[in-house]
């Protein structure tokens, strides 16, 4: 059986042998305040709490984590605190929730320990299918017990004996990870019966989801862990008295349970003195994109999106112009340049009608066009809609088709009217966060850029240059007529006399490109508008 | 409770929903996935509702009153949310209803009606249409499907069957069997009860020869058993075309194969209608009152010559209780023997 006394000497045996590896690796730096942070200009801006053992623990050995604290949190709680003060720590610090919606995690937790039950569950959700997301992947992969400790302390506070992680299939390395700490964490005692010799029993199991974006849902998470096709459930009563087989249940992000050690170990009002008053602590962003540094950030709440993209990120790629920035995912907006001064927390993002969703951060430059990338979200959420309720699954399959039309050149004036009344009625009307979410994209796009929208109806023109069908191939009268463009044409659709300007057959042209590679670069007549 | 439904308060009952507290007021709010007798799915999300304070539109049939709750069901707002998803089923819908056997008894076109949906505002891809034909007693056409869900519902919490399924995601939902091996290879026990609840055209009667409006409803109990199952007759031109469950007690709208689908003995022209008795080794029609009298004739001579325990009767599962206690009376009091027995213990 694990005691408080054998953590210690774990602890004290382990981490000169982790400091050693360390700074033979010369990979991270060690604080005196016994802080390990990554080296490296792009980690030293960033301040990680979900992400700090990351890349410097072995995550397939349960004594490196225990030698950066961990299990201290859980070891301190069950000798000397008792649920209620669980409870009211964490209402204190006022972690929101991670995957998305930013519920406060201590309410979520009082719900379900005020109702009383025979059975409680515990459930982690790493679903995580938001497509360009790896946050919790990181966690899983690299500090899978920072989660299950975080699991843990919920357990005992609202009287779960038994948790589940929902971890999905396509992350086979978090799945490995999390089976090996799981089995080593009941090796030593910190999971299973009686733990650290209190009358605190809970164990966790892993359950594999088979890539289905809505099972990231949490009540159709549930269903699938109850065996039955993940579709989201109509609530009646609040998951957190009745979820999983009727129990009390929780369901929090991996990022959210990584939080939960921390905040327990350095204490709430440390944890609030970072990031904002409503939304306190950190978030982890996978920055991606047309940007210099592409990578995972875990930033204070409240920073300004121009540090994030500049400062961290580096900007954007090839010195290209900034255009926007997309968060949240499926379930997000689009953010033009002139809104990049905004904070990054959870009101803020709501009041300019993108969202934090869980992180996601995709940044976008002259190059793209609005529209398309509308269409592009769009085609992701009519792919993964579990087509239970109408708005979702017959309208953003409309939206849809109105935005292939209009990237085709195809739009008709009153599409746009068309597509924001969809928009109303799936936000308003459907059954789950993935219908209510899913016109995000068209919403803030059609805000910010309905000139290019109005560009493509209208004038049949893509302003970005990147609609395919769109897009013109022209011969300007820089033309010296020396064929060059009209032998590289593989339709043969431009014509001319040797000497005299040549010309482009405009119904013929297949829009590849190769007349202008192939006009001699000291001539440039070729353009595309 | 006090709640307020359209400016008018109302004392409802706590722990019901708002759809059940508009019910008992008489206000009527559309419907096309539920079922009393189901679990609420709020699938269809034509029964939303708006109540103050919310942002969101609520669905009635899952949201549980509230003391002083303030709902509107007929807004501006909800109108229009429910008039846009009518109008995305119909632009996914083949709008037969000149030749569709459900026309006149179908939710779908009862609705368009109402909320004066004349035609499809969306033109684009539509569902294919995948048709099942091969149960012997319905059809499931994909096309007409509008995924409500309430036929897998009753198979699985009713019916307790769980024959038939959702399959695909998305705009490409269809309603199947596992492996989509066709209802005949399923478990369907050709109960009949999804028919029964569908609410539009999608799982039909095999070979309807009716119109709706044609027909008048006979209520009746049920001649195969003992439970006495209430039923309408679908009666056109004074024959049985149909039968359809009535929502009562005992059976709750729900009916087994024989009695959904086995009528057709009625109108057979093998069916018996009078009494045969057995002339010259030959069944020659006769009156009831012949009948009976051969039958108390018949009785006493054999009794008197053989006794009473000569005699053995055995009932019919079709009869009900009453019918086998006077079986059983008959049988003691009159006859004087225990020689008497029921079907259904062999
Ligand atoms: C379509 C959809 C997909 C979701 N996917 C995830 C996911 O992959 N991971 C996650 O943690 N939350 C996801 N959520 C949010 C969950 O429903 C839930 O709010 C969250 O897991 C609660 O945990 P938290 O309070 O710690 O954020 C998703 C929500 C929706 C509507
Ligand atoms: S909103 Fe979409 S994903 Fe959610 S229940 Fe409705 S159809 Fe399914
Ligand atoms: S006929 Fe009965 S058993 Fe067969 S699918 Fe319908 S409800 Fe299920
Ligand atoms: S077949 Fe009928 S009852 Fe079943 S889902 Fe389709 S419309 Fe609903």
């Amino acid at each position: 059986m694990i005691t408080v006394e054998r953590l210690r000497e774990i602890k004290e045996k382990q981490r000169p042998i982790l400091e050693a590896r360390l700074k033979e690796k010369d990979i991270a730096t060690i604080n005196e305040d016994g802080s390990i942070v990554l080296k490296g200009e792009y980690y030293e801006r960033q301040v990680r709490i979900a992400l700090k053992n990351c890349g410097i623990i072995d995550p397939y050995n349960i004594e490196d984590y225990i030698a950066v604290d961990g299990y201290s949190a859980l070891a301190d709680i069950l000798m000397n605190k008792s649920r209620q003060e669980i409870i009211d720590d964490m209402k204190a610090s006022n972690l929101r929730g991670r995957g998305g919606a930013g519920f406060p995690t201590g309410r979520k937790w009082e719900e379900a320990f005020k109702y009383d039950a025979d059975q409680k569950y515990m459930i982690c959700n790493a679903d995580e299918g938001d497509p360009g997301a790896f946050m919790d992947r990181s966690i899983l992969e690299n500090d899978p017990h920072a989660v299950l400790e975080g699991m843990a302390i919920g357990g005992y506070a609202v009287g779960a004996s038994k948790g589940f992680i929902y971890v999905r299939a396509e992350y086979p390395l978090a799945v490995k990870t999390l089976r090996v700490a799981i089995e080593q964490a009941r090796e030593l005692g910190i999971l299973g019966n009686n733990i650290f010799g209190t009358d605190f029993s809970f164990d966790i199991e892993l359950r594999l989801g088979s890539g289905a974006f809505v099972c990231g849902e949490g009540t159709a998470l549930i269903e699938s862990i109850e065996g039955k096709r993940g579709m989201p459930r109509t609530k009646v009563f609040r998951t957190a008295h009745k979820g999983l087989w009727q129990k009390p249940t929780i369901i929090n992000n991996v990022e959210t349970y990584a939080n939960v050690p921390v905040i327990f170990q350095k204490g709430v009002d440390w944890f609030r003195s970072i990031g904002t008053e409503k939304s306190p602590g950190t978030k982890v962003f996978a920055l991606v994109g047309k940007v210099e540094n592409a990578g995972l950030v875990e930033v204070p709440m409240g920073m300004p999106l121009r540090e994030i993209v500049y400062d961290i990120g580096g900007g954007v790629q090839d010195g290209k112009k900034f255009k926007a920035v997309q968060t949240g995912g499926p379930s997000g907006g689009c953010i033009p340049a002139d809104l990049i001064d905004t904070p990054v927390d959870f009101e803020s993002l709501d009041k300019i009608g993108s969202i934090m969703g869980s992180g996601g951060m995709v940044v976008m430059d002259e190059e793209t066009c609005m529209v398309d990338i509308a269409r592009f979200f769009l085609d992701f959420t009519v792919e993964e809609s579990c087509g239970k309720c109408v708005p979702c699954r017959e309208g953003t399959k409309r939206m849809l088709e109105i935005l292939e039309n209009i990237v085709a050149g195809k739009g008709e004036e009153g599409d746009i009217e068309k597509l924001e009344r969809l928009s109303d009625t799936i936000s308003s009307a459907s059954l789950c966060g993935l219908g209510q979410t899913a016109a995000n994209p068209v919403v803030t796009t059609i805000k910010y850029f309905r000139d290019e929208y109005e560009a493509h109806i209208k004038e049949k023109k893509c302003p970005a240059g990147s609609c395919q069908a769109l897009v013109q191939y022209f011969i300007t009268e820089k033309c010296i007529g020396c064929g060059a463009c009209a032998r590289a044409c593989p339709v043969g659709c431009i014509s001319g006399d040797k000497k005299e300007r040549h010309v482009i057959d405009q119904d013929r042209c297949i829009k590849c490109g190769a007349c202008m590679e192939a006009c001699p670069p000291k001539v440039s007549a070729v353009v595309r508008r | 409770m006090n709640i307020i439904i359209n400016g008018i308060q109302y004392e409802v009952e706590k722990g019901i929903t708002i759809l059940e507290a508009c019910r008992k007021a008489g206000i009527d709010i559309p419907t096309l996935c539920h079922d009393d007798r189901l679990e609420p799915s709020s699938s269809c999300r034509m029964c939303l509702v708006e109540i103050e304070g919310s942002k969101k539109l609520v669905t009635s049939c899952s949201t549980l009153v509230k003391e002083n709750m303030v709902v509107y069901t007929h807004s501006a707002r909800v109108m229009e949310a429910r008039k846009e998803v009518l109008d995305l089923l119909v632009s996914n819908h083949p709008m037969e209803c000149l030749t569709c056997a459900k026309s006149g008894k179908c939710k779908l076109q009862d609705y368009c009606y109402e909320y004066g949906i004349t035609e499809a505002s969306y033109k684009g891809a539509r569902r294919k249409p995948k048709i099942d034909t091969s149960n012997p007693f319905y059809d499931y056409d994909a096309s007409k499907c509008i995924l409500c869900g309430l036929c897998i519902r009753v198979c699985d919490e009713l019916q307790g069957t769980s024959a038939i399924g959702f399959e695909n995601r998305g705009f490409d939902v269809v309603v199947t069997t596992p492996f989509n091996e066709g209802l005949v290879n399923s478990k369907c026990v050709s109960c009949g009860n999804c028919v029964s609840v569908c609410p539009v055209g999608a799982l039909t009667p095999k070979k309807q020869t009716y119109r709706h409006w044609e027909t008048k409803k006979v209520r009746t109990t049920c001649s195969y058993c003992g439970v006495g199952c209430q039923m309408d007759l679908v009666v056109k031109e004074n024959r049985v075309v149909g039968v359809e469950p009535a929502n009562v007690v005992p059976n709750d709208g729900l009916l087994c194969v024989k009695g959904k689908f086995a009528y057709k003995f009625i109108n057979h022209p093998d069916r018996l209608k009078t009494p045969l008795i057995k002339r010259n080794g030959k069944f020659e029609e006769a009156s009831w009152d012949e009948a009976y009298r051969y039958i108390r004739r018949k009785v006493n001579e054999i009794k008197e010559e053989n006794g009473p325990d000569a005699f053995a009767g055995l009932t019919s599962a079709r009869c009900t209780n009453e019918e086998n206690y006077l079986f059983q009376k008959l049988f003691r009091a009159v006859i004087g023997t225990n020689n008497v027995d029921h079907c259904a213990r062999l």
